[in-house]
């Protein structure tokens, strides 16, 4: 099954709207909740991350019978340094962003603890791509 | 305690949820980091300053669906529709983050770690 969401800069209003619907196919396929939990936090943190530092994007969903892949590709500035990026604390958000909830520099970090594989790819001035992927078993 | 305690201890109003006052609240996490929020694998009743659409989702992507508002802090219609969505129980008290987390505590409502 693959599902398309589009991703608007700045949208805080609709950040976790591919989250919840991801969420709800997950629960409908009858997936084991705390696996649901680690997907959409996972993804809801991604989302986050696009609305809040690049220029929109796409997530895109693929839901196989044993496992889920996530892709959040974003337009944006890109990340110049990606380790620096995966540490916890480390953080580039604006007051805005803050204001929300967010920029803790927690992201990152909680979608490598959430997800069983993730591959982050940026180019500076182009954009990031982060892929992930959760077995159901 | 039950959530019917809980209101009345923080003098409290209930903009949601009104049918799940009864339920028990064994522990609860207080922060206005959704970040924070998003790290939980439990689900604790949470207390907040943060009243936006974003405390919502959050909930429902960390499956936790009580939340009490601090500072007279009131939810939007727009929270309120996606928090019903969720089955979510939203309650609302002038007390600040300190004291509600104080008289809970003291009540015998349990921290996370």
């Amino acid at each position: 099954m693959h599902q398309e969401y589009t991703v608007v800069e700045g949208d805080f209003v609709n950040a976790g709207t591919a989250s919840s619907s991801v969420k709800k196919t997950l629960k409908q396929l009858g997936v084991n909740p705390q696996i649901i939990k680690r997907v959409v936090v996972a993804l809801y943190e991604a989302e986050v991350n696009a609305i809040a530092h690049a220029y929109g994007g796409k997530v895109l969903v693929d839901i196989e019978a044993d496992k889920i892949n996530m892709v959040v590709a974003d337009k944006g500035p890109g990340i110049p340094d990606i380790a620096q990026a995966m540490q916890e604390g480390y953080s580039t958000a604006r007051p805005e962003v803050r204001d929300m909830g967010f920029g803790a520099g927690m992201g990152l970090p909680n979608m490598q603890k959430n997800v069983d594989k993730l591959n982050v790819t940026s180019e500076v001035g182009v954009g990031t791509t982060v892929e992930m992927e959760v077995m159901f078993n | 305690m039950t959530l019917r305690e809980i209101v009345t201890k923080l003098n409290a109003t209930v903009y949601l949820g009104e049918e799940r006052l009864d339920e028990e609240v064994t522990h609860a996490f207080a922060s206005d980091l959704m970040s924070d929020v998003l790290t939980l694998k439990e689900t604790p009743m949470l207390i907040t300053g943060l009243c936006n659409v974003q405390t919502i989702r959050t909930c429902d992507m960390a499956t936790l669906d009580i939340v009490v508002f601090v500072r007279n802090k009131k939810p939007t219609d727009d929270m309120i529709e996606l928090a019903e969505d969720n089955d979510m129980v939203l309650v609302g008290t002038s007390y600040s983050m300190f004291k509600t987390c104080g008289l809970l505590f003291d009540a015998g409502v349990e921290p996370l770690y």
